[in-house]
């Protein structure tokens, strides 16, 4: 629990760690102490969320993971951070996945089988990531806090500038990446087409099955 | 001290709407129901009219025995009607009804985002009441209310995206301090879209397929008795107060009015939203239920390409009157 309790705390660094600063470690406020609550709950259902056995239980899990952060996100007031959140990934992803569970396999109680030999590979590549992430943000946000009392430094109007000001080509290179994905959906959902339509000037018997 | 009180009463006001208000548009279906189709409706529940109806059927939804099928997977199906419901009262919270900041029960700065993010949450309660019920016709009506929500998800967000370019702000007392009665030719189209998508959003007919009774047998809530089901009742209901009083604020101007908007806006909001949700209640009367397909091809091919029409329209008209 202590490992799971300091991997938190340094998932959670940014905030907790930089505003304690000028403050010491040993006189948190009350924010800081809810922030650290949240992270560890979030990151207690990200773990049971990946160690579930039962496939639906992880993908509501992971709406407490998700949920979970954008608490946090409120917590370092950024209010629309943490609502596109919950529309884009509660809302949206998790019914998308929660959707394709119910269309192919979605047993009530344990899949025995829903474990994967990998499962050494993707801890080391999780840890690595994981320590880059933290090294990367508690080294660029060290001496950085935010000020509670001032206006909220993540409104929407902070980010909506900022975003549109210093963070333009990001913004537009990720909008070309997402276009390459529906490109790419739609280049796969054709050429499935292609494939069922050949059976079918053959035999209509068999462009049912194809169909499915 | 002050504050905490403040608070407080926000808090009660807001949950005491949550409670009466659904249950008036209950009463106000079951009467306009039965006099579109030539009937009284209940007429003796509490002497006039019938008026205390709702109340008989909930007393009698708690009497009921609360079932839990001995397959399904107990705690999500359990917890399943509270996920449905409570984003409701959430969004219920963001709502302004008047104009100044005590018309509403907590002023967010993101306020658009907030209440459709909420919405949304709702949806996973019917999807894990359809899987727990561990019942083929519960599963297929989860399948179905997802299929509906990825569909009408994204027309309701880019009409509310336009109403959010016309005013410049994403918070819904700004949206109404912004507002100028053109709007109302200048946003209809979005208006309109955002209404049916949010009928669709919340499965009230025509958009009832998820719980197309005549087929699946109310889909995902086939195996909830008593107390649960009555909860799952109350979330289309409030469901109800919700989209049309977010309809009246971004689209309708909510407590605008030709008079009297300084003392009774709050009237205006409530007339707006009756209204709309008269019509709620009177397409349920008028038109048959869409089938799956149909559904997914008039979100696809007619709200999502009208939306946009929407937003280059918005754009256009606010570079030129800039």
């Amino acid at each position: 629990m202590t490992l799971a309790a300091t991997a938190a705390h340094l998932a959670t660094g940014p905030a907790t760690g930089a505003a304690a600063g000028p403050h010491g470690f040993l006189s948190p406020t009350g924010v800081e102490i809810a922030f650290l609550l949240v992270g560890l709950v979030t990151f207690g259902a990200a773990l049971v969320t990946v160690t579930t056995r039962q496939l639906v239980h992880a993908a509501l899990w992971l709406v407490v993971t998700l949920g979970g952060l954008a608490v946090e996100y409120l917590l370092l007031t950024a209010e629309f951070i943490a609502w596109v959140q919950v529309l884009i990934y509660v809302g949206s992803v998790v019914v998308l996945l929660l959707f394709g569970l119910m269309l192919t396999r979605a047993p009530i109680g344990r899949s025995p089988d829903a474990d994967s030999g990998n499962r050494w590979a993707a801890l080391t590549v999780a840890v690595a990531a994981a320590a880059a992430l933290v090294w990367v943000v508690v080294d660029a946000f060290r001496t950085t806090w935010i000020d509670l009392d001032g206006p909220a430094a993540g409104s929407t109007e902070a980010t909506g500038a900022s975003l549109f000001q210093n963070w333009v080509l990001p913004f537009e290179a990720l909008s070309v990446l997402l276009l390459a994905a529906l490109v790419g959906a739609i280049v796969l959902s054709r050429k499935a087409k292609a494939d069922t339509a050949t059976p079918a000037g053959q035999d209509t018997g068999r462009d049912t099955e194809g169909a499915r | 001290m002050n504050d905490v009180l403040d608070v407080a009463l926000r808090l009660l006001i807001v949950f005491v709407v949550f409670l009466t208000f659904p249950l008036v548009i209950g009463q106000t279906e079951h009467k306009v129901m039965a006099h579109m189709q030539g009937r009284l409706g209940p007429m003796y529940a509490g002497g006039f009219h019938g008026w205390a109806q709702l109340i008989a059927d909930g007393v009698k939804f708690a009497q009921k025995e609360d079932v839990v099928p001995a397959g399904a997977d107990r705690r999500i199906f359990q917890l399943a009607p509270a996920v449905a419901l409570l984003p409701y009262l959430l969004v219920l919270l963001a709502i302004p009804i008047g104009p100044g900041e005590g018309a509403v029960g907590q002023v967010i700065d993101a306020g658009v985002f907030f209440v459709l993010a909420v919405m949304g949450v709702g949806v996973l309660g019917s999807l894990m009441a359809g899987w727990a019920s561990a019942n083929k016709f519960s599963l297929l009506g989860g399948l179905r209310t997802a299929a509906q929500l990825l569909a009408y998800e994204l027309p309701m967000l880019l009409t509310a995206a336009s109403v959010a370019m016309a005013a410049g702000t994403v918070s819904l007392p700004g949206i109404l301090d912004a507002f100028e009665w053109w709007w109302l030719p200048w946003q209809i189209v979005g208006a309109i879209v955002f209404f049916v998508a949010g009928l669709a959003e919340l499965q009230r007919p025509p958009f009832d397929m998820p719980v197309a009774d005549s087929e699946i047998i109310f889909g995902a809530y086939t195996e909830y008795t008593g107390l649960r089901f009555a909860l799952f009742l109350l979330a289309e209901y409030a469901g109800i107060v919700v989209l049309c009083g977010l309809t009246t604020v971004l689209f309708l101007g909510g407590w605008h009015g030709p008079w009297g908007a300084d003392g009774l806006g709050w009237v205006w909001t409530l007339l707006k939203t009756a209204i709309l949700a008269f019509v709620v209640i009177w397409l349920r009367v008028t038109y048959p239920r869409l089938r799956e397909d149909q559904l997914q091809k008039l979100s696809w091919t007619l709200l999502v390409p009208l939306s946009l029409a929407q937003i280059a329209l918005t754009g256009v008209v606010k570079v030129v009157i800039r």
